[in-house]
C-alpha cells in the first residue's frame, strides 16, 4: 500500500517532468529548424565555387570570405557608421522623452505610449515612403532650408547621408525609447527623494541615481537599435542612392539580383558574425541582464 | 534672477521637448494620411495638387494590390495563430516550470531577436535554395512563424508573471482536473494578454519586408508589393490602403488594451506590474 502509494507519486512527478519539454518542444523545434540550421546552411553556402550558369558545388572555398570584404568593405565601414550615428541621436531623442513619459505624463501617460509606438501601424515602407514626401526636392523643409541657407539654392536632401541617417534614426526609435520607458519607470522614485533629501540638487540626483538606475534599458535600447540598424537597406533604398549603399543592400543585390550567392552568403555571414562580436563586447562591457530578461521566472 | 518665461522654459524643458519627439514620431503617419486625399498629377504622389476623396471611393480599384492585401492577410491570420499557440506553450513552460536547458531556450529566444531581419532572410533563403524547396506562401508562412514566436514569448511571459495563482489553486482544491482549470481559469485569465501577442505577432506579418524579400518568390505580399510599385509609381491607393489598415489597428489595440485593463480589474492580477502591455512589445525589428 505504501510502497505502491510512493510509486504513483513517483511516477506522477516524473511525468510532470516533462511537461515543460512538451511545452517547449515544438516551438523550439520550429526555431531550430527555421532559424539555427538555415544559419548552417548560410555558412556552407559561402564556402561554394562556381556560377549560377556552372552551378554551384560545395569546395571550402574560403576565398569567397576575402572577395566579399574586400568587394563591399566600402559599405560594410557605411553600414557601421550610419548605424552607430543613428543609435545615438536616437538615443538622445528618446532619453528625455522616456523621461518626460516615464515622470512628467501623469495621466496622459498611455496616451504617450501609444504614441511612440503608433509608427509601428503603419508598414515600415509606408513610414519611409512618408519621409521621401517630406523630404523631397520641392518640398516645404527643402524650402525653408534652402532660404535659410542650411542647403545651397537647387541643394538637395534627398540621396545624402543626412536623409538615410534620419529616417533610420526614425524608424527605430521605438526600440529605443521603450526600454528606456520600462527601466525607469521600475525605478523606486524614494531613492531619488532620498538623494534630493540628502543636499543632492537635481542634477547630481539624476546623474547619481536616476541614470545609473536606468543603464539597462539605455543598453538593451542601444542594441535593439544599432543592430536592425547596421542590417537596414530600405532606408538606403527610399532615401538615399548609390552612394548611401549599405551592406544589406549588398546582401539583398548579391542574392535576389546578381544570384551570386556564395559571396552574398559570404557577406551575411560576416555581417553577422560582426554584429555579434560586437554585442558580446557591448554585453561585456554594460551587463546583460537586460536584454536577456530573465528575473521574475520560476525558481 | 530669472524672469517668468524662462524660468517657466527651464522647467517644462524636458515636456516641450517630448512633445516635439512626439510631433516627429507621428509626422510620417499624418502625412501618408493627408496624401491619401491628394489628386497627384504624374505617376508620382509626393508632391500636393489638391484635395480629392477618389481614391478612397476606388479604393480596390487595381486588382494586384488588392491580391497583394489579401495574401498578406491570409498570411498573417496563418502565421499568428500557429505562433501564438506555440509561443505561449513556451511561456507557461518558462514561467511555471522547473527544467533543465532554461538558458538555451532563453537564448534561442533572443538570439532571433537580435539578429538582422536581412541576415534572418539570406540564411532561410540558402537553406531553401539548397534543398530546393520552392519559395512562395508556404516558406513565407514557415519564415513568419519564426520571427514572430519570440515576440509572442516576452509578451505572454509578461502577463503570466503578474498572474495572481490563487483562482487556480481554489479550482483545483474544488476537485477540478488540471485540465478544466486550465480551460476555465487560466485561459480566459490570460485571454487579453493573448489578444496582445497574437496582435503583435498580426502586425509583424503584415509589416514584414525584408525577411518576405528574400523568401517569397513570386508571390506578392503588401510590402512587397509596395516595393515593386516604387520604381514605376506608387498608386494612391496603397496611400490609402495604409491609412485604413493604420486606423482598423489602431482600434483594434484600443479594444484589447481596455479588455486587459477590464481582466486586470476583475482577476486582481498585480496592477502595478512595471511593463505595460504596449511596450513588452519592445524587443526586436520591425
Amino acid at each position: 500500500m505504501d510502497t505502491e502509494s510512493s510509486s504513483s507519486a513517483g511516477r506522477r512527478r516524473r511525468r510532470r517532468g516533462l511537461v515543460p519539454y512538451w511545452l517547449l518542444g515544438p516551438g523550439l523545434i520550429w526555431l531550430t529548424i527555421f532559424f539555427v540550421i538555415p544559419m548552417y546552411f548560410m555558412a556552407r553556402l559561402a564556402l561554394n565555387s562556381g556560377t549560377l550558369e556552372t552551378g554551384f558545388q560545395f569546395s571550402w572555398e574560403f576565398s569567397n570570405f576575402s572577395d566579399a570584404i574586400s568587394r563591399y568593405d566600402t559599405q560594410f565601414v557605411r553600414s557601421l557608421i550610419y548605424a552607430s550615428a543613428a543609435t545615438a541621436i536616437a538615443l538622445l531623442i528618446a532619453y528625455p522623452l522616456a523621461y518626460a513619459i516615464a515622470f512628467r505624463a501623469g495621466r496622459w501617460k498611455n496616451v504617450l505610449l501609444f504614441a511612440v509606438v503608433a509608427p509601428f501601424f503603419t508598414t515600415y515602407l509606408i513610414r519611409t515612403i512618408g519621409w521621401t514626401t517630406i523630404l523631397s526636392d520641392d518640398s516645404v523643409v527643402v524650402d525653408v532650408l534652402q532660404t535659410v541657407g542650411i542647403l545651397d539654392q537647387g541643394g538637395r536632401l534627398l540621396a545624402t547621408p543626412t536623409a538615410v541617417i534620419a529616417g533610420i534614426t526614425y524608424n527605430f526609435l521605438p526600440f529605443m525609447v521603450l526600454p528606456i520607458y520600462a527601466s525607469l519607470e521600475r525605478i523606486d522614485t524614494r531613492l531619488i527623494e532620498a538623494a534630493k533629501d540628502l543636499y543632492s540638487n537635481a542634477r547630481q540626483a539624476f546623474f547619481k541615481v536616476t541614470l545609473p538606475l536606468s543603464a539597462p534599458g539605455v543598453v538593451a535600447g542601444t542594441l535593439l537599435t544599432f543592430i536592425p540598424a547596421a542590417g537596414d537597406y530600405i532606408n538606403a533604398i527610399f532615401l538615399g542612392s548609390s552612394n548611401q549603399s549599405m551592406v544589406g543592400n549588398a546582401i539583398q543585390s548579391l542574392y535576389l539580383n546578381l544570384r551570386d550567392y556564395p559571396t552574398a552568403a559570404a557577406l551575411s555571414f560576416i555581417m553577422m558574425v560582426a554584429i555579434l562580436a560586437l554585442v558580446i563586447l557591448y554585453i561585456r562591457f554594460a551587463g546583460s541582464e537586460a536584454l536577456m530578461g530573465e528575473e521574475g521566472e520560476a525558481k | 534672477m530669472n524672469s517668468g518665461p524662462i524660468k517657466w522654459l527651464r522647467h517644462h524643458a524636458v515636456s516641450l521637448f517630448a512633445g516635439l519627439a512626439i510631433i516627429y514620431l507621428l509626422v510620417p503617419i499624418a502625412v501618408i494620411a493627408v496624401f491619401s486625399f491628394n489628386d497627384p498629377e504624374g505617376k508620382f504622389n509626393y508632391t500636393w495638387r489638391g484635395f480629392t476623396t477618389q481614391y478612397w471611393e476606388d479604393i480596390f480599384a487595381i486588382p494586384q494590390l488588392n491580391d497583394a492585401m489579401v495574401t498578406s492577410l491570409q498570411l498573417a491570420a496563418v502565421s499568428t495563430l500557429i505562433a501564438t499557440i506555440l509561443g505561449t506553450m513556451i511561456a507557461l513552460a518558462l514561467v511555471r516550470h522547473q527544467f533543465f536547458g532554461r538558458r538555451v531556450t532563453n537564448l534561442l529566444i533572443v538570439i532571433p531577436l537580435a539578429t538582422p531581419e536581412v541576415v534572418i532572410g539570406a540564411s532561410l533563403l540558402s537553406m531553401f535554395l539548397i534543398y530546393g524547396l520552392p519559395l512562395g506562401f508556404t516558406t513565407l508562412l514557415l519564415a513568419h512563424v519564426m520571427f514572430s514566436i519570440g515576440f509572442v514569448v516576452i509578451v505572454v511571459r509578461s502577463r503570466l508573471i503578474g498572474f495572481d495563482r490563487g483562482l487556480e489553486e481554489a479550482a483545483r482544491d474544488l476537485g477540478a482536473t488540471p485540465w478544466t482549470t486550465f480551460r476555465t481559469i487560466t485561459l480566459p485569465l490570460l485571454a487579453p494578454g493573448l489578444m496582445g501577442a497574437a496582435l503583435l505577432a498580426f502586425a509583424l506579418s503584415i509589416d514584414d519586408f525584408v525577411i518576405s524579400n528574400f523568401n517569397a518568390g513570386t508571390t506578392e505580399t503588401f510590402p512587397l508589393y509596395i516595393f515593386g510599385a516604387a520604381q514605376r509609381g506608387i498608386p494612391v491607393q496603397v496611400y490609402t490602403l495604409a491609412t485604413m489598415l493604420f486606423v482598423v489597428t489602431v482600434a483594434a489595440m484600443a479594444l484589447v488594451t481596455w479588455q486587459q485593463r477590464r481582466a486586470e480589474q476583475m482577476a486582481a492580477v498585480r496592477a502595478d506590474d512595471p511593463i505595460p502591455p504596449l511596450p513588452a512589445a519592445a524587443g526586436g525589428a520591425s
